[in-house]
């Protein structure tokens, strides 16, 4: 049963041709196939948002497409985000505010919170809890995380 | 949590996602946030998949009064459409309920609809707001009343080979009134119970995540009295516990619900 089919995609800027096997995740192509280990693979069905991306500039669960779904699609990871500058000053502010204990959520929080200040920039408390709502911190640091994003938004208070 | 092995195709136009989509075996990929975990768990063992993302189903438009909204239109869009926030306020409401930001920039109306999941908005939606469902396959296209269209528990009105290309709403008038209310453990999660609630002409009352199909409460919508109309949701409704909540306890929020929509409903515009 070989149902592996080629795709083309471009993965931070980078354009990259591999062939699949379709029941492959994108997240674990990412992983597996080209090394890029920074988004994290948690519950594997949706709920926990370690695994999020960006598939043409919009955030997804890197668990619940298929490599060849992001055929022809633009894939940016916390790799390429954090190293184009992009995420400095929320990344800058989570480190301040000790948004992280474990770590493990800190990619997916990261997507999400840069999503939101993208969308929402003049967002309320209440709106960041809303937006990360689908992301789950397992050491329970939530606080945290919104006084990094809020610090982002309102600056230091 | 791996999905089991299976083919891909993606068909370039909706005569070949017909034909494609009626092999034995085969299964329909929208946005995926529905059946790309039940193939992770393995509940869904396909032979192969039909992606029909790049079907021309994405269109919205406002013909006669009727709003058609095409399958592919994802949660986002909904979210950010101004025609349905406009013309259909319900479902404009309903999103907000929808899973979070990144499954909504996947997740589509058609899938969720095809799917038919108990405790999911849309269906409730529709059959809240007497919306038709358009069935697409080979031989054309028909329309199907929602309330005939969901059968039983994840079983619509589809013969293999047929995909839902888009859904057909009433535009709301001015004096019309609806509401969509959820309660759900953490934002975004399944509801525990959810609520549809339309007042036109007529009243309808519809619960999702009280029953196999979207519960449209007949004798509730009848009633002029709300602590009657609570009363009679007890005949109306037997809605199947879950993990965390009995039978009478959804019964309950189901009423508390039902009090939170009426004094919305009541209200002029």
């Amino acid at each position: 049963m070989d149902y592996a089919l080629d795709i083309t995609l471009t993965v931070n800027g980078t354009q990259v041709s591999r062939r699949v096997a379709p029941r492959q995740h994108l997240v674990d192509f990412l992983r597996e196939e080209l090394g890029l280990t920074g988004s994290h693979v948690g519950c594997e069905h949706g709920v926990c948002g370690a695994c999020t991306l960006l598939v043409d500039g919009e955030i997804v669960r890197g668990c619940l497409m298929l490599a060849v779904q992001a055929n022809g699609c633009r894939v940016e990871t916390i790799e390429g985000l954090s190293d184009s500058g992009e995420l400095r000053e929320i990344q800058t502010a989570f480190h301040r505010r000790n948004a992280l204990q474990c770590g493990f959520c800190t990619p997916g929080m990261l997507m999400a919170a840069q999503d939101l200040l993208k969308h929402h920039p003049k967002a309320s408390r209440e709106e960041i809890r809303l937006h990360i709502s689908g992301n789950y911190c397992r050491c329970t640091g939530y606080q945290a995380i919104v006084d990094a994003i809020e610090e982002v938004i309102y600056g230091k208070g | 949590m791996k999905a089991p092995s299976f083919a891909y195709a993606k068909p370039g136009s909706p005569a070949e996602a017909f034909e494609l989509a009626r092999r034995p075996g085969a299964k329909v990929l929208a946005g995926g946030q529905s059946l790309i975990p039940a193939l992770n768990m393995r509940l869904s063992q396909p032979e192969l998949l039909v992606d029909i993302s790049g079907l021309p189903f994405r269109d919205i438009s406002l013909e006669q009064g009727v709003l058609r909204i095409g399958a592919l239109v994802t949660h986002s869009e909904i979210e950010k459409s101004e025609e349905i926030a406009r013309h259909v306020p319900l479902l404009a409401e309903a999103v907000r309920h929808v899973a979070h930001p990144a499954i909504r920039n996947r997740g589509t109306l058609g899938g969720s609809i095809a799917l038919a999941d108990p405790a999911a908005e849309y269906p409730a939606c529709m059959v809240a707001l007497d919306a038709s469902i358009v069935v697409a396959g080979a031989g054309g296209e028909r329309l199907v009343k929602a309330q005939q269209f969901f059968k039983g528990l994840f079983e619509v009105d589809l013969a293999p080979g047929e995909l839902v290309a888009a859904v057909e709403v009433p535009a709301q008038l001015k004096d019309q009134r609806s509401v969509f209310l959820e309660l759900a453990r953490r934002h975004g999660d399944y509801a525990i119970i959810g609520l549809a609630a339309y007042k036109g002409k007529s009243t309808r009352f519809v619960f999702c995540g009280a029953g196999p199909t979207p519960m449209l409460a007949r004798r509730a919508s009848q009633s002029s009295d709300l602590e009657e109309a609570q009363q009679l949701l007890e005949k109306d409704l037997d809605p199947p516990a879950d993990l965390y909540n009995s039978t009478s306890t959804k019964l309950h929020l189901a009423k508390v619900l039902l009090k939170r929509a009426w004094t919305t409903l009541s209200t002029s515009p």
